[in-house]
């Protein structure tokens, strides 16, 4: 550091690098979130992510609860997308009970996870465009489709983000005839929203050389890093867990998997705008397949009322789900007593940021800011 | 606390007969004090899932720019408002007293859901601060997990109500020489040190956590663990099922 700015003989200026600090009190680093960055001029030579800003001791709390307990701390995980969480701590203990789930309630799971994959794939293209540059204004388009959908949230759980729907076995309430009615309208409207803004946006020439070549992401780190979700899809791997794991009814479904060719940030920006275009898909098949019948499993009818007594046997389980974000996935170990044994969670967002440095050196400090905005990141999942 | 002390500096007859002749009368306080709560610049800082909600209230349903809010300040030296918007750990207490301490006087300080009022459901996590209220003055607390972007407007029309009863003459922030600075805790080997700032806030003498919240959550220490390798139990119910249970130690 104690370099003087000379002027060398081959012309160019050798200069200081620059140690700064983004976050954790910072807009564009969506939470708290810290990078301690090395420039050199504008050019960003280091970087490293800080973390542990909003750790909540997620699984401690989880291991010292009873199971049903647990299923709100799992909201609060990735706030963006409580039902997927909702889903796969659902998923991890039916794998560990054996509970079979009644076919209504899997298609409720279906449909809630995907509009829940709507708005967290909305509100995202929305804050990378206000990370770059345009601010707030796509932010209130995605959020005024965001609203339609949480309105459905809180008619069927009664929260609005929040919602601690899902119940082992099953779901906590059914999904009324309105409901259903308010769905579908959303379902149809959303296409014509998505065309407005792709119009606006696709072909958008700033966004294009802004985005485009910008932090690519090869296929072979991004497997190597085990990269999951629209980030690896977007760098051209075919891998979606919906297809590869079929796990609840996603087999029934009709629906193709986008994806990228280079793996910058413009494709992970497309390949979120196509993924809801097939979520949408999934949506209408669910829409017209859903069958009339019950939404409880039957073996767990004692414990809906004492959720306290609410013992899986011994043993250990571990189910995933293509949350939003990526794979996500909570492995569990019970000992038999009402409080698993240990319970971890593999947060998505948490693995996809292990590889901001690589994306981020040799570019510009305005690109880094860029590149994290495409990572997709929420730090109630990064820290736990 | 006072809300009304400005009310009825002006009558209200004979201001209504003077605006019928298009005169406004007023107090330089009122005057003074309509300007500055029809400006509120709150902080764009967020902390956890009520930041969202917060986001959503600046969007265009709730439209927070009825209240003139709007405008969201990434500097603490330009924002009146501080939104504490979620679950303060820890480790982020000194930032948020730091920023805190950077705001130009006046400031106002919302807590916005639980998490920030009394460390909400994340209470018993080892990193959780049980309340951001411990370290700096709040003026409106806002329960709820997370509270709805109503809630928030809600607080705001409080808070500007506040706003309305203040003096020019008597606040404390108008006076000579105010520096409002609160210490900023450190991260130590045995959590922050200090624990609290005893000017704004005092343990309470009784708990009462027991009686009105339920009971805390036990963290025990587990010891042993589950022989996996153990033949698998059969499919049976599994409520019917009798486990060897190891009893386990309290210890909180
Ligand atoms: S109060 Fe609830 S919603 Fe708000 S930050 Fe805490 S856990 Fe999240």
């Amino acid at each position: 550091m104690e370099k003087t700015v000379t002027l060398q003989d081959s012309g160019a200026i050798d200069t200081q690098t620059l140690d700064i600090n983004i976050g954790p009190q910072h807009p564009s680093t969506h939470g708290v979130f810290r990078m301690n960055m090395k420039l050199d001029g504008e050019t960003v030579v280091s970087l490293k992510p800080v973390m542990g800003y909003l750790h909540r001791n997620h699984e401690q709390i989880a291991e010292n609860m009873f199971y049903l307990g647990s299923m709100p701390y799992t909201d609060r995980l990735d706030y963006f997308n409580s039902m997927t969480n909702n889903f796969v701590y659902a998923l991890t203990v039916e794998k560990l009970a054996q509970i079979e789930v009644p076919e209504r309630a899997d298609y409720i799971r279906v449909i809630m996870s995907e509009l829940t994959r709507l708005v967290n794939h909305v509100s995202v293209t929305g804050f990378l465009l206000n990370d770059l540059g345009a601010f707030f204004t796509p932010v209130l388009y995605a959020f005024r489709e965001r609203e339609r959908i949480l309105d459905i949230f809180e008619e069927v759980s009664g929260a609005r983000m929040m919602c601690n729907y899902f119940r082992f076995g099953g779901v906590k309430y059914d999904l009324s005839g309105e409901a259903l009615v308010a769905i579908k309208d959303v379902v149809s409207r959303f296409p014509k929203f998505l065309d407005e803004y792709e119009k606006l946006l696709t072909k958008n020439e700033i966004l294009c050389m802004r985005c485009q070549n910008v932090g690519i992401l090869s296929p072979e780190l991004a497997i190597s890093a085990s990269i999951t979700g629209p980030m690896l899809r977007a760098s051209g791997v075919n891998y979606d867990i919906r297809k590869v794991d079929n796990y609840s009814i996603y087999d029934r479904f009709k629906f193709r998997v986008p994806l990228g060719k280079v793996g910058d940030v413009y494709d992970r920006y497309y390949v979120r705008i196509l993924e809801m275009r097939e979520s949408l898909k999934i949506l209408e098949q669910a829409l017209k397949e859903i069958p009339a019948g019950e939404i409880m499993a039957k073996k767990m009818a004692p414990f809906v009322k004492a959720p306290r007594n609410f013992k899986p046997p011994l043993g250990e389980s571990y189910a995933r789900v293509e949350a939003p974000k990526g794979e996500l996935g909570i492995y569990i170990v019970s000992d038999g007593t009402p409080q698993p044994w240990r319970y971890h969670v593999r947060a998505p967002s948490f693995i996809n940021l292990t590889i901001l440095e690589d994306l981020c050196v040799g570019h510009k400090v305005a690109d880094a800011v860029v590149i994290l905005g495409s990572v997709d990141i929420v730090l109630g999942e990064v820290d736990r | 606390m006072g809300l009304t002390q400005n009310a009825t500096v002006v009558d209200d007859g004979l201001k209504s007969e003077l605006s019928k002749k298009g005169i406004v009368v007023t107090t330089m306080n009122e005057l003074y004090n309509w300007g500055r709560r029809s400006s509120i610049w709150p902080m764009q800082f967020g902390l956890a899932c009520c930041a969202i909600e917060m986001i959503a209230t600046a969007c265009a349903r709730y439209d927070i720019a009825r209240f003139g809010a709007e405008l969201f300040r990434a500097s603490p030296r330009q924002s009146d408002l501080m939104i504490v918007a979620g679950t303060v750990t820890k480790k982020m207490t000194p930032q948020v007293v730091r920023l805190y301490n950077q705001m130009a006087e006046p400031k106002y300080l919302i807590t916005m859901g639980a998490c920030s009022i009394a460390g909400g459901p994340f209470i018993d996590g080892y990193n959780v601060l049980r309340g951001i209220d411990r370290f700096i003055p709040v003026d409106v607390h806002l329960p709820g997990c997370p509270p709805r972007p109503e809630a928030l407007l809600y607080g705001l029309m409080e808070l500007q109500k506040k706003i309305d009863s203040q003096v020019i003459e008597k606040t404390e922030w108008y006076q000579k020489g105010l520096t409002r600075e609160f210490p900023i805790p450190e991260l130590g080997p045995r959590g922050l040190v200090p624990k609290f700032n005893p000017e704004v806030w005092q343990p309470r003498e009784v708990d009462h956590r027991k009686e009105r919240y339920g009971q805390p959550i036990v963290i025990r220490r587990k010891a042993k663990a589950p022989d996996l390798d153990a033949a698998p139990a059969p499919p049976r119910p599994a409520a019917a099922k009798p486990q060897p249970t190891q009893p386990p130690k309290p210890t909180v």
